[in-house]
């Protein structure tokens, strides 16, 4: 009781600034709102060895992903709800069509960068299988038979990439922040260089690999750039703010150490 | 009664505010979209390279299993996707970061 006194207290106090949110959050939705194209594997596209190729390759990662979040959801309480959280945020981030102006195309950030560093890289791949095969199913985003190879790009090579360029630049004493941005960005490059791998093998036949592995990732440059660094920003934003609000929640993700905390 | 009008009318100024900055940002957004790519289509980049070097190399994109990229249907589930992504975020982050009576995790 009294903590809903205290919520509605609050939001009493800034009527103004709550209903601003509310705007700017409508105004984006119908701004953004466009076809929902952007850069997942599309179906059909990959051949049938291929397809059962990459499910194969995804199929441990998740299995692995499962029985970790048993563990750490019985460990730790807290760590549920951040995994709905980061699930949440992984769907809509990597849902979401950015218009680059410098393109003119559309493209989307991965999330995955940020679920790997939060929430581990095992559990960040199931994260985002979920997301995709949401999209995959229901929001013509992605195919179902391209899912492994989405899954493997995606979730694996961004989680894994985000959460091991954290870890190293935290080693390096460099700050939360910086930290977590050049994971963002890296977590998002290192996606489309997948892709373009998972594409060039998949769609090659007879041609040889190298030239299409470079038509493909250079063709990637001029969206996916800026929106790496959006990506890194979003990363960087999202530890940031955990860093103020729950620090001890990072201390028990052992992101940061007891002594770091500013709150 | 007059400290109920102050707030009243703080609470309007706010909002003039709030609408102003909107106002400016969807003008310099609409001034960028409509005079840097006039004839853009603003494709995604699934189309843009994805779907054109697979089809340059015989492999042509198929219809989704569950096609609802048909019409305004996509801008609808794309609606309902974000808004209960939307609502899930949110409760979550608020059972992270509610500071009374006992956060989640709390010892």
């Amino acid at each position: 009781m009294e903590r809903h006194t205290a919520h509605g207290a609050r939001f009493r106090a800034k009527p103004g600034k709550a209903f601003a949110v509310l705007l700017l959050t409508a105004h984006c939705s119908l701004f953004a709102a466009s076809d929902a194209h952007a850069m997942h594997i599309s179906e059909g596209i990959l051949p049938v060895g291929w397809v059962l190729f990459w499910f194969a390759v995804a199929g441990p990662f998740i299995a692995y992903g499962l029985y970790r979040l048993k563990g750490r959801s019985a460990a730790d309480l807290s760590f549920k709800p951040l995994v709905g959280l980061m699930a949440a945020v992984v769907f809509i981030i990597s849902c979401m069509p950015v218009p680059v102006i410098t393109a003119g195309t559309c493209s989307h950030p991965c999330g995955t960068g940020m679920s790997g560093v939060l929430l581990g890289p095992a559990i960040s791949v199931l994260v985002a299988s979920v997301a995709l095969l949401i999209q995959a199913l229901f929001l013509s985003h992605g195919g179902v038979t391209t899912l492994g190879a989405n899954i493997v790009s995606m979730g694996i090579v961004g989680s894994y990439t985000g959460y091991i360029v954290f870890r190293t630049l935290r080693g390096l004493r460099v700050t939360i922040g910086v930290a977590a941005f050049v994971a963002g960005l890296l977590a998002d490059w290192a996606t489309y260089l997948m892709t373009s791998i998972e594409l060039a093998e998949g769609i090659r036949g007879n041609a040889p690999f190298l030239p299409l592995f470079w038509k493909l990732l250079v063709a990637f440059v001029p969206t996916q750039l800026p929106i790496g660094i959006l990506e890194g920003a979003m990363t960087a934003g999202m530890l940031v703010l955990l860093h103020k609000k729950r620090p001890d929640l990072l201390v028990r993700l052992c992101i940061i150490k007891s002594g770091e905390t500013c709150a | 009664m007059r400290e109920g009008s102050e707030s009243a009318g703080r609470c309007v100024e706010k909002l003039l505010k709030a609408l102003l900055i909107i106002l400016c940002f969807s003008v310099v957004w609409a001034f960028l979209c409509v005079n840097a790519f006039a004839s853009g289509k603003w494709e995604g980049v699934d189309e843009s390279v994805v779907e054109r070097v697979a089809k340059e190399h015989g492999r042509e994109a198929s219809k989704p299993f569950i096609n609802t990229d048909q019409g305004d249907l996509l801008l609808f589930v794309f609606l309902l996707a974000g808004a209960a992504g939307g609502f899930a975020a949110g409760y979550y982050w608020r059972v992270l970061t509610e500071r009374k009576s006992g956060r989640v995790g709390d010892p």
